[in-house]
């Protein structure tokens, strides 16, 4: 549920679910923003589910902070809605020139290789939200050993198809971008397309997605 | 066959069409883009007698050089801006904020902007575009919008689908107001900061730095210290937000935007005062004045009205 809504700013709603981080308070968030988007509010022109807070964003032409926030007060979540969860699997190539970061994070983690590796291979992870670029999903949670700050200093490029992982988190680079979590691996498939308007992202929140490691030989010659 | 266009001589810095942006797609970490200046952008369209929200060209400081190929058509530029217009051997001294003719083989040379970022080159037609999410807006970051998603280049051309035989003259006073002191209110962050660090936030000034662009402002100035985090939740953003690294440098995000970041908020820029804050250039200095929910409310009204009224005047 919603502890405080709050305004962002002259043009923005804040409603903050709390402090914690886990999946049955991001299934609110995403709840909460399926059946906002439902509604069609009039002068809402952007609703942000993130982790554990959603942010709407309004026409200040249209609508103000107390009239919307009256709206949000009162709306009635769905009953059984249910977010239909889609699975995927990504392969992923961790090649020496993918996987930037491995050394580092051997260092940090102070863990070998073949065990990071193994422990993120094993995991079926949660898709929180998709965001910061288009399409990039933030996937979680990684066990407890593999958790690691980001990088002192943020890549200007990280490539396209990395991913990334940072505290609990992992990630899909959907395209080349400035980025600052450690990179261990790439993947050959498409994450966001936007010539496909109405779903351009392949990973939405609410989605389970497990990576599997392909062969270099494989990853050159991979096709969708 | 497109018998109208432009040939573009010279690209400029940074030249790209634009609109009123997208809505709706920040979940998916798609940001509104659009005309950095709305209000510039909105004068334009007018001049030329378009809809409010037809494409324009928008460019950055050095704008294009272009040369046009075609029957006649009418142009208006709205910014600051110093532009030439080269009819056969004459060369005239363009004017903002009026509509003039351009026949075959009559240039345009955008040569600046005036102690300002951002200028608009409308036309009296429909340039001929591909639109994602009903917006024609260039977003060069995430490759989405008209031209592939990229800026203007040399040597490209610029297709017109249709002239719309409006060649009315029209004209408008108007002279862009700058403005330093940029109102915000209080960021859901805002007690991350020390008191020192608040203080300095509004008291001090801060300097526009060069690594400014459409996604965002970065600024200069004395470091603003965070006593809680400088990391919080990775959270939505909207534009207009002065999120606050742990180097203490305030940055403000514009158009093009991350939708998400993990920095905390500080501040929030006035809707009031966006179009200004585009068009500050690095090096200028800018100064922040806290404003509540309400007075902001009522500044968006004054500025609004204030553009309403300008566009009723052409």
């Amino acid at each position: 549920m919603i502890k405080n809504i709050s305004n962002l700013g002259d043009a923005a709603l804040y409603c903050d679910f709390g402090k914690e981080v886990n999946k049955d308070i991001n299934t609110q968030v995403i709840k909460y923003f399926k059946t906002i988007q439902k509604k069609n509010i009039a002068g809402v022109n952007n609703i942000t589910p993130s982790y554990n807070k959603l942010i709407i964003s309004f026409d200040l032409k249209k609508i103000n902070f107390n009239k919307l926030k009256k709206a949000i007060d009162n709306i009635e979540i769905i009953k059984g809605d249910s977010i239909q969860n889609k699975k995927f699997e990504i392969p992923v190539c961790c090649e020496k020139e993918f996987s930037l970061d491995i050394k580092r994070l051997e260092e940090k983690l102070k863990m070998k290789e073949e065990k990071i590796y193994e422990s993120f291979f094993e995991k079926e992870f949660f898709c929180y939200m998709t965001g910061f670029i288009a399409g990039m999903p933030f996937l979680g949670d990684l066990d407890e050993n593999l958790r690691a700050k980001r990088l002192d200093t943020p890549r200007v490029k990280v490539p396209k198809g990395s991913i990334g992982l940072t505290e609990q988190f992992a990630n899909i680079y959907t395209f080349e971008s400035p980025g600052g979590w450690n990179i261990i691996g790439n993947t050959p498939l498409n994450i966001f397309d936007s010539t496909k308007e109405k779903e351009p992202n392949l990973i939405n929140p609410g989605d389970l997605v497990t990576f599997k490691r392909i062969s270099k030989e494989k990853y050159q010659n991979y096709h969708e | 066959m497109n018998k109208n266009y432009f040939e573009i001589i010279r690209a400029g810095i940074n030249s790209t069409f634009q609109d009123l942006g997208r809505s709706n797609l920040y979940h998916i970490g798609v940001p509104f883009s659009g005309a950095m200046d709305n209000r510039n952008f909105l004068l334009a369209n007018k001049l030329v007698g378009n809809d409010h929200n037809d494409p324009v060209i928008e460019f950055a400081y050095q704008g294009p050089h272009l040369k046009y190929h075609g029957d006649k058509i009418n142009i208006a530029i709205t910014g600051d801006v110093s532009f030439k217009i080269k009819k056969g051997d004459n060369l005239i001294d363009g004017e903002c904020y009026q509509s003039f003719i351009l026949e075959n083989n009559d240039e345009l040379d955008i040569l600046s902007t005036n102690k300002s970022v951002y200028g608009y080159i409308a036309i009296s037609g429909t340039f001929d575009l591909q639109f994602q999410w009903s917006s024609c807006s260039t977003n060069t970051k995430a490759k989405i919008g008209s031209n592939n998603g990229e800026k203007l280049s040399v040597n490209q051309k610029i297709n017109i689908k249709e002239i719309n035989n409006n060649f009315m003259n029209r004209k408008l006073n108007y002279i862009n107001k700058k403005i330093e002191n940029i109102r915000v209110i209080k960021g859901t962050n805002f007690n991350y900061f020390s008191e020192e660090g608040k203080k300095i936030f509004f008291k001090n000034e801060f300097k526009v730095s060069k690594l400014s662009d459409r996604m965002g402002m970065r600024l200069e100035g004395k470091k603003i210290e965070n006593i809680v985090d400088t990391n919080i939740r990775s959270e939505g953003l909207i534009k207009g937000v002065i999120q606050v690294p742990a180097d203490g440098n305030p940055i403000i995000m514009l158009s093009d935007h991350g939708t998400i970041g993990g920095y905390p908020k500080i501040g929030v820029v006035v809707s009031a005062d966006y179009d200004r804050l585009v068009q500050l250039t690095p090096g200028s200095t800018i100064k922040f004045q806290e404003v509540d929910l309400n007075s902001a409310e009522t500044l968006f009204k004054l500025y609004d009205l204030e553009t309403q009224n300008l566009i009723s005047q052409i």
